[in-house]
């Protein structure tokens, strides 16, 4: 049976720092170390008094000495319950456990704020060094990528090989409207000079359908079993396939389709004919560099379908789910609702015209961009001045961010991001980590995702376990947290 | 440049079939997107990295996952 769908989203940024030494795990490091370092200094963050612009000023000096950043790689834990630390030489922010896609969205969005009080952080707490500036893609046009992974909690008594073939097609399809959108190709896998622009960013970096891989010989499917949960009741889907989205609606329906499509296999409710393509990575390629939509891919049973027509029809099946199950799992009837009804007007508008999605998806926005541009300056694809303003699109500093100008469709507002920046999720074990972190940070010596290990001063360091993601919600433990004075006070009723 | 050549160069995909009757309503519709996209492209002007060659070419990263 159907298990709630919790999930999470983790991403690694992309940095520069133009006139520094070009050391990227120094320069993540940087980042980690001054937001750790600010955030501690003043519990409550308050820009009230700054602006990004004035401080983006400070971002120009360059040439000054480097600060000394710690040797060891940054890595800390948010009081609203995420990670934050350097990963593969790129800063990575792992979102909190979320309990439905739209608070998804919401941590996804207070990770990129996190990002950018780490941007004015550093220079307030460096002076002239040269800025580390940092950008929300998936590539930087020469070969390499970084990932943007999603994590779904699906139920342990459903085989793996199961999961696997119920996700390959969506995979391969969803990019119509989770895609970013990039001018190009960049690896040997495409022709490039065949390629203008792109609808995925990470789509071309794909060689496998399944293996363990994340760095090299990437596949659609990561087969990664690592629950961060209690292993004889759960599995943790780990998702790498998907571009990382300044899109709000993407975002959205990236965690939300994702999560029917896992929960109608669990329910042993599939599609009714297998939508599985003939060869899932060329059709990913393919998908990925049709711009019509309507070239269609061979499918395993020898027919054709183009990705419209596979997207189609897992909507139409996960309405036919909904109907009879319900949406519990999403979080909810009205978030799953939200899903369902925004699934089916993006398909309608891809499937008519994808310019009129240039407020809900990136890379309808990107493309619009780039191509209004070559007009104006009439130029070649092979222009320099293209490739900015593809990089440009993800700039997260407001002042220079190509995406913040285009006024695209938002699904949370800046006070909820603002407050999710600090405070965990309700509803799910981030809950007790975050609130934890937060009254008692000096007794908290490690906090992983299922558990929490605190030094007391006296008695040897206790462990707290958290091993199912939807106990610890402030349902469960907020009366027993205020009731604490002291983490002392806590363990013992913990143990009570 | 005439709205109709620009809207075709824009959304190549768009097929025979699909072509719309231009109407009064979706003229003045287009007009006001050309408007606003002519609006951002003064913005990105401003915006846009001084020697996009450079920039470009100095951005590069470390592989990831």
């Amino acid at each position: 049976m159907a298990i709630p769908k919790v999930c999470g989203i983790e991403t690694e940024y992309g940095i520069s720092v133009p006139g520094g030494d070009g050391n990227p795990i120094t320069a993540s490091s940087l980042l980690v170390n001054a937001y750790a370092t600010e955030a501690e200094r003043r519990t409550d963050w308050d820009f009230e008094d700054e602006t990004p612009a004035n401080d983006a000023r400070g971002f120009t000096k360059e040439g000054a000495l480097a600060p000394i950043v710690e040797t060891h790689l940054a890595n800390t834990v948010l009081t609203n319950g995420a990670r934050y630390y350097v990963d593969h030489a790129h800063p990575e922010y792992s979102s909190p456990e979320c309990a439905d896609p739209l608070t998804l969205v919401l941590y996804d969005k207070a990770g990129e704020e996190v990002l950018r009080r780490s941007m004015r952080a550093a220079a307030h707490l460096y002076p002239g060094t040269p800025p580390v500036v940092v950008y929300k893609n998936n590539s930087d046009g020469k070969g390499n990528s970084y990932g943007c992974h999603e994590n779904y909690l699906v139920d342990r008594a459903v085989p793996f090989v199961k999961v696997a073939a119920a996700v390959v097609p969506h995979f391969v399809t969803r990019q119509i409207y989770t895609g970013s959108g990039k001018v190009g190709a960049e690896t040997p896998t495409l022709d490039k000079a065949g390629v203008t622009f792109q609808i995925s960013q990470r789509a071309e970096f794909f060689e496998e359908v399944i293996g363990l891989e994340t760095t090299l010989k990437r596949p659609i499917v990561n087969t990664r079993d690592e629950p961060h949960a209690d292993p004889r009741r759960f599995r943790r889907l780990h998702v790498i396939i998907g571009d990382a989205n300044l899109s709000e609606v993407a975002t959205f329906l990236k965690a939300g389709t994702t999560a029917l499509v896992l929960a109608m296999v669990e329910d042993g409710l599939a599609p009714p004919r297998d939508l599985t393509p003939a060869d899932p990575v060329r059709a990913l390629h393919e998908v990925s560099t049709d711009l019509t939509l309507r070239r269609p891919f061979t499918m395993a049973d020898g027919s054709t379908a183009t990705a419209l027509a596979v997207q189609w029809e897992l909507y139409t099946a996960a309405r036919k789910y909904a109907d009879h199950h319900g949406l519990s799992v999403l979080g909810g009837d009205e978030v799953g609702e939200r899903v369902l009804g925004r699934w089916e007007a993006v398909l309608h508008g891809l499937e008519q015209d994808p310019s009129t999605l240039a407020g809900q998806l990136d890379w309808v926005a990107k493309r619009r961009v780039v191509e209004a541009y070559r007009e104006r300056h009439g130029c070649d694809w092979g222009d320099s001045r293209l490739f900015a303003l593809d990089l440009q699109y993800h700039d997260l500093r407001p002042e220079r961010s190509l995406y913040a100008r285009l006024g695209m469709e938002r699904l949370v507002d800046d006070a909820a991001v603002a407050a999710a920046v600090t405070t965990p999720p309700a509803d799910t074990r981030a809950w007790f980590r975050g609130q934890c972190l937060a009254r008692w940070p000096e007794a908290v010596v490690t906090a992983n995702w299922d558990s929490l290990v605190f030094d007391l001063g006296t008695d040897p360091l206790r462990r707290v376990p958290m091993m199912d993601p939807l106990r610890g919600t402030a349902a469960h433990t907020a009366a027993l947290l205020d009731a604490s004075a002291t983490p002392a006070q806590l363990l013992e009723r913990l143990s009570a | 440049m005439p709205e109709r050549e620009l809207k075709r160069k824009s959304a190549p995909a768009r097929t025979e079939s699909e072509v719309v009757e231009e109407t009064p309503a979706t003229s003045e519709r287009g007009e006001k997107i050309k408007a606003e996209l002519d609006d951002l492209m003064d913005e990105i002007d401003e915006v846009l990295e001084d020697n996009a060659e450079e920039f470009v070419r100095n951005y590069v990263q470390k592989g990831g996952q």
